[in-house]
């Protein structure tokens, strides 16, 4: 089961490293994960998903919370977030499919952000079930390349 | 405003811990500390390894309670220090590591001596730093102090490039060290501690297991008293030996592998345990699903990802144990006043009965020395004040089996890594810290060879430690698996007649005695205890003497295997 961890730790150099390596040797495994300073820059927040039972999250957090830059980690429930992923999908498009592919990228939301002769970059953020599909059904075009952020959520409401 | 040159910062910043004595070995890359350190009253025991740096501040540590400090250079100085570093870090020893870098411009361009210290012993340290501006250099070593001996303490290592090392700091900055991310918990829950007091209250049949959290935390006193007020028998961990006297009759002695069958059994029938700063590690436990199968757990451990880790815990306390403690027995004193607690000379009888049924034994009648003959003469001509290091393997146990230890940080052992050569130099380490203690390494002669190099160094510094070799000529515990599980084949576990041991410490300047015949041994040993001098005993005693008990790998620790 995926579960979405953030983390805010000092903004220093070798904290990620210290972090990543955690789980390696705890023998955890990272879905995704995004890193960025903060509205202080002096702390950077790391959200991380992971594929665990729920007694390993329990684990992988207070394994976190002895790291001596770990400031703070939350467990983020599903229910209660807005939860986001910027996407970048270079896509095969000439002049016969162009018209459908902005079809479907309108009813999405989506952008076009480059236009080539045989190729669009298409931009879109959201959750991983709304890119998932619209990743299905850009995949009969020809997807010649697919990158992502990794998932960065925020818990709704005044709580933080 | 006066400058001094981040060398004697690093004095100065020491100096302000409290730092008197530091292990190390110099090079190139640490020149400049080496330089500011010649002018200072620091003690610096120079070793012949850089490993044995760090077990020599490991063994201070242990048996003084204080933190350890050891020195190396850039490159292979530093990754010589990471056994010693990962050791400390297993059984939560505080240490801080010193390590020079290459310059500051030099980094990541492999420059000569080079390696990525910070990187390498991150997963075997509590902290890192790699100190880059010499305003951060200050900080960083008071920070490295506090982490390492506060909470769980644990190695901490600070590189810091030669550039920085010359150049010059106001003496005076100042220096703020707010650990946003770093807040230990000290207190316990109290209304967990009132659970915990009624569940033991209602207990009938309970035992303490007591671990080196409780030494680390000073709180074998108040251990103590609690289970003498509460009436509950005390199993320890390897680590946890000295916390509670082993010849109360309370006491079951160590649980495990190679624990005594009292202590297992007890586990196993027991109906609560109150584990005090333990991990239940695999050699405590055997087969988990099978370990104490009637019994609910109540975990006092300072380290939240403890409990919980390897079985499932009732009631949590998280916090220092000697506060925790304090604290339980208070609410528990009330459960008495309330005549709240269980009737337990029935379980105290049991326990007591088990004790009868299957002490520690050997096979006393022999005419060939036996290991565990020796470690109780030992434990007799020392009246068991001494302090005992260890290697690895057979003798370890032994040491552990045969010697009662009746008080905190009398047995300093590498219980979670396991790391042969550990006991020559933390036995130096232990007596520079207690130089008014007898220490003694028991060792194996597979273990002494990783570092006998070492002898150069209590030798030359006069620091007189007594190494006990019991020698049979084999890697023993290996031989031993080989002998129960591999069919005896004995590969590559013989190393018979491959040295003289006599010779090799008095090529150092030490004296050899070497003892063939058990009727040789008690003198052999006063003799020993008696010489102001490094002194290493050859007890060429019985060959393939195995540790019993013992629970086969992966087995239930209520099937103890027993010497016929």
């Amino acid at each position: 089961m995926n579960h979405i961890i953030s983390v805010l730790v000092e903004n220093k150099a070798g904290v990620l490293a210290k972090i990543s390596g955690l789980f390696s040797r705890r023998g955890y495994n990272i879905e995704s994960l995004a890193v960025g300073p903060t509205d202080d820059e002096r702390i950077s927040r790391i959200t991380l998903v992971v594929d665990a039972d729920e007694r390993s999250v329990e684990q992988i957090i207070k394994q976190l919370y002895k790291l001596i830059n770990v400031i703070k980690i939350q467990k983020l429930e599903p229910s209660n977030i807005v939860e986001r992923e910027l996407v970048l999908i270079k896509v095969n498009a000439d002049s016969k499919t162009r018209g459908e592919i902005v079809e479907i990228v309108n009813v999405f939301r989506a952008n076009i952000v480059d236009v080539a002769k045989k190729t669009l970059i298409i931009e879109i953020t959201g959750s991983s079930q709304k890119v998932k599909a619209l990743q299905d059904l850009l995949r009969p075009f020809g997807i010649l390349e697919l990158v992502r952020t990794g998932k960065i959520a925020c818990t709704r409401g005044s709580k933080y | 405003m006066s400058k001094i040159t981040g060398a004697q910062m690093i004095i100065k910043c020491l100096k302000e811990e409290g730092v008197d004595v530091a292990f190390g070995y110099p090079g190139g890359k640490v020149i400049p500390l080496y330089d500011a350190l010649f002018d200072s009253d620091i003690r610096h025991i120079l070793v012949r390894h850089e490993q044995c740096a760090a077990h020599a501040a490991d063994g201070y540590a242990r048996a003084t309670g204080k933190t350890g400090v050891c020195i190396a250079t850039s490159g292979p100085g530093a990754t010589n220090l990471v056994t010693g570093i990962a050791n400390a870090n297993m059984d939560s020893i505080p240490i801080v590591a010193i390590t020079g870098q290459v310059e500051r411009s030099q980094i990541g361009t492999d420059a000569f001596q080079e390696a990525d210290i910070t990187g390498i012993v991150t997963p075997v340290t509590k902290h890192t730093y790699l100190v880059k501006d010499i305003k951060e250099l200050p900080v960083a070593i008071k920070q490295a102090f506090l982490i390492a001996s506060t909470g769980r303490p644990g190695p901490v290592l600070i590189d810091i490039p030669v550039d920085i090392q010359t150049e010059l700091i106001d003496e005076n900055i100042k220096v703020d060290i707010n650990l946003t991310g770093y807040k230990p918990t000290v207190k316990g829950h109290l209304k967990q501690i009132k659970d915990a007091a009624k569940k033991i209250a209602r207990s009938k049949k309970p035992v303490i297991f007591s671990g080196g959290g409780v030494i680390i935390s000073g709180a074998s006193e108040i251990l103590q008293e609690f289970a003498r007020t509460a009436r509950i028998p005390v199993i320890t961990s390897l680590m946890g030996k000295g916390s509670f006297p082993e010849t109360d009759p309370l006491s079951l002695g160590m649980a495990g592998m190679h624990g005594t069958k009292y202590a297992n059994l007890a586990f196993t029938e027991c109906d609560l345990i109150i584990a005090v700063g333990v991990r239940f590690d695999d050699r405590i436990t055997g087969k988990l699903s099978e370990f104490a199968p009637g019994a609910e757990v109540i975990h006092i451990d300072i380290d939240p990802a403890e409990i919980g880790k390897n079985i499932k815990v009732l009631i949590p306390i998280v916090g220092d144990a000697k506060t925790i403690l304090t604290d339980l027995k208070e609410e528990y004193d009330k459960c008495i006043e309330k005549k709240e607690t269980q009737d337990r000379e029935e379980w105290l009888a049991r326990v007591k009965k088990l004790k009868e049924d299957f002490p520690l034994t050997y096979d006393r009648k022999s005419n060939k020395i036996k290991p565990a003959y020796v470690v109780e003469k030992i434990y007799e001509l020392t009246g068991g004040d001494a302090i005992i290091c260890t290697e690895v393997g057979q003798n370890q146990m032994w040491a552990a089996q045969f010697y009662k230890y009746t008080k905190p940080r009398t047995l300093i052992s590498s219980g979670g890594l396991g790391t042969m050569g550990f006991g020559l130099p933390a036995s130096i380490g232990a007596k520079v810290g207690r130089p008014d203690k007898t220490v003694i390494d028991i060792a194996g002669d597979g273990s002494i060879q990783m570092v006998s190099q070492e002898f150069a160094t209590a030798v030359s510094n006069k620091i007189n430690i007594k190494v006990m070799l019991l020698n049979n000529g084999y890697l023993g515990m290996v031989r031993q698996w080989q002998e129960f599980f591999w069919n005896k084949r004995y590969s590559n576990t013989c190393i018979k007649e491959s040295v003289d041991f006599v010779k090799l410490i008095e090529a150092y300047g030490g004296v050899g005695l070497r003892v063939t015949k058990k009727e040789e041994v008690e003198d052999a040993i006063k003799k020993a205890l008696s010489i102001d001098n490094v002194v290493l005993v050859d007890f060429h005693v019985d060959c393939e003497e195995n540790v019993y008990p013992m629970v086969a790998p992966g087995a239930s620790i209520s099937n103890m295997l027993e010497s016929v």
